[in-house]
């Protein structure tokens, strides 16, 4: 690939296990400023795809290019992290015993140097982002609570104001509206549409409203690789998406 | 720094101690109802020594999440440098009056000093001594132990495995460190004789200021942004990762600080216990430095001194009164904290004073307007 908008670049990646092939030369391309969708059936290869973007997986064939042309393959999760790649879990991870607003200060991009964090002072402008941030997630009023306390809705949103405060080009976003209700729902589909005007951001999600909702590019993945890709309808209609997917 | 009220207690509690101890063993009188005999202030000053150990443990395991089974090594370590400080001040007045070697090493027929007991007769040397060499061993153990991401129970053992190897090896003659019997018979420190009362009183007082500038250091670490990374990483490790932090840089820049803290203490220990030999080392103490900052309260600091005084006063007394109880009844502490006190003595004033209003009470209207 030669395209100069190209964010994300994955080709021929193959991931094994003790012989299961859970990514399977598998290509990837993704723009500048893309929103994408990731579907797929329990065990298509979605969340090695993430881990192998954010450096948790090695894989054992293949090439994974970000931006200008770094090799993620070669770096650590740290290191890609601080590249500017950040990553939403599944299971909402923040920390717990810390309150939104600390949750918030420690995702600000800056040094991560031990030394820097031992006399670290807050800023103004420190102040100011977090500020800015917990109004984009509506924490605002949540912001001197401990996040243990949060409901699970209001966890997912601290998470991912703490990719915001990351300041990252590229989102990964594991399966955000788990466990949400309705409205939750729509004003997460209305914070990542948010989010994508100034990054791109890749989620992988079960559910197929919120996916539609969305209203971006959708790639499918089965064992391993890409299935199809397309606009929602396009894939919906597609008879080997609806064999192995949409029609069980 | 900000200094909430438990910790000023501490301090005071701390200092005020040792200064009334100090001063009424000094200007009162032999057989007065006001007199400390001396054997308290040693006493006294031996579980500060320990809490120091437990303010370590309590550093790296309350707030990082290492376990460490064997950090009575780097407490022994300083106590060693310490130890041969004191037996190079020995001089000719050693059994066998050679001015160079100490007596275990003329009793094993050597000739020379070894090469790693030169400087050992300056104090400096010494105290710099007690603080590189447990402060090397954990950085080249942690380094190792964390990039490797070895955590929880693996490191736990070979934390054990750390100091019953050194356990070991102290316990050989050819070490030079005195074999078995370790160093004793000590005479004088700075000049002072080490038995005196003026000395041993002084000894107490510093102890107690070196427990509260390392509580003061410990404090500051733990409110600073890197103790809130330093919580993070023991609860979530790999988030912080996608963070873009490195928790082993985290977690090797506090356990290197702990074992200094821990060798700290073990110097200071050596000097009014009279003794130090290879049983420091025994596996067996650093699971009891655990048991002190379990019943104080784990992450709390302050936990971890109460803790190590309050243990240590029960073993005193149950040594001397019951002597076969003793083991029974920290076993039995150990199990009763563990099952009714998981927050320790300190989880028992927290419960008590959080019925205080929170500084920002959650606002339900608020929660209901966002989450629809």
């Amino acid at each position: 690939m030669s395209d100069a908008d190209t964010l994300l670049y994955l080709d021929g990646v193959t991931v094994t296990f003790d012989g299961f092939r859970a990514l399977n030369a598998l290509s990837l391309v993704l723009n500048e400023g893309e929103m994408r969708a990731v579907i797929g059936p329990n065990g298509a290869g979605k969340t090695t795809m993430m881990d192998v973007i954010t450096g948790k997986t090695r894989p054992d064939t293949g090439k994974v290019v970000f931006s200008t042309g770094t090799d993620l393959t070669k770096l650590d999760e740290p290191a890609i992290a601080s590249l500017g790649i950040g990553r939403k879990f599944q299971k909402p991870t923040v920390f717990e015993p810390h309150t939104v607003w600390d949750n918030l200060l420690l995702a600000l991009a800056g040094d991560r140097s031990p030394r820097f964090s031992m006399f670290a002072r807050e800023t103004a402008e420190e102040k100011r982002r977090i500020e800015s941030i917990l109004e984009t997630t509506r924490l605002t009023d949540q912001r001197y609570r401990r996040s243990a306390d949060l409901s699970h809705g209001q966890k997912q949103w601290l998470e991912i104001g703490m990719l915001l405060a990351q300041e990252p080009q590229l989102l990964l976003v594991d399966e955000p509206v788990a466990g949400m209700t309705d409205a939750e729902t729509e004003q997460t589909a209305e914070l990542l549409r948010e989010i994508n005007k100034t990054r791109s951001v890749v989620v992988v999600e079960h559910d197929m409203a919120f996916v539609r909702a969305l209203g971006v590019k959708v790639t499918v993945l089965h064992e391993g690789s890409v299935l199809s890709e397309g606009s929602i309808d396009f894939v919906s209609d597609d008879p080997k998406v609806i064999e192995v997917y949409l029609g069980r | 720094m900000k200094l909430d009220r438990t910790s000023f207690l501490t301090i005071t509690g701390v200092l005020g101690l040792a200064l009334v101890l100090a001063v009424l063993n000094q200007v009162t009188a032999v057989g007065s109802a006001l007199h400390v005999p001396t054997y308290v202030l040693a006493l006294t000053g031996k579980y500060l020594c320990f809490a120091m150990l437990a303010l370590a443990v309590d550093l790296v395991w309350g707030f990082a999440g290492i376990l460490s089974l064997g950090h009575a090594a780097f407490f022994a370590l300083g106590g060693y440098a310490m130890g041969m400080y004191l037996m190079r001040q020995i001089g000719t007045r050693g059994v066998y009056g050679n001015p160079n070697l100490p007596d275990f090493m003329v009793f094993l027929g050597w000739k020379e000093l070894p090469w790693y007991w030169y400087g050992f007769e300056w104090f400096g040397f010494a105290m710099l001594m007690a603080i590189l060499v447990p402060a090397v061993l954990a950085g080249v153990f942690g380094w190792l132990a964390f990039r490797s991401r070895v955590t929880g129970v693996y490191l736990s053992i070979i934390t054990q495995a750390l100091t019953y190897a050194l356990l070991l090896a102290f316990f050989r003659n050819d070490m030079g460190f005195g074999g078995n019997n370790g160093m004793t018979d000590f005479k004088d420190i700075l000049g002072f004789n080490v038995q005196a009362d003026s000395t041993r009183s002084a000894l107490l007082v510093v102890s107690a200021l070196l427990l509260c500038g390392q509580f003061l250091l410990a404090r500051f670490v733990v409110d600073s942004r890197f103790g809130k990374i330093l919580i993070a990483v023991r609860d979530t490790e790999s988030r912080t990762r996608f963070l873009g932090y490195r928790p082993e840089s985290y977690k090797l820049v506090v356990w290197v600080l702990s074992a200094v803290m821990a060798g700290i203490g073990g110097a200071l220990y050596v000097p009014q216990v009279g003794i130090i030999n290879p049983s420091e080392f025994a596996p067996g103490n650093s699971i009891e430095a655990v048991i002190w900052v379990a019943v104080g309260g784990r992450g709390t600091l302050v936990g971890a001194i109460l803790g190590a005084i309050l243990v240590n006063f029960g073993k005193t007394w149950f040594t001397g009164a019951l002597p076969e109880v003793w083991l029974y009844a920290l076993g039995a502490m150990f199990i009763f904290v563990t099952l009714f006190l998981p927050r320790g003595v300190m989880g028992l004033f927290r419960a008590r004073t959080a019925k205080e209003p929170e500084p920002e009470p959650p606002t339900v209207a608020a929660a209901h307007e966002v989450t629809g």
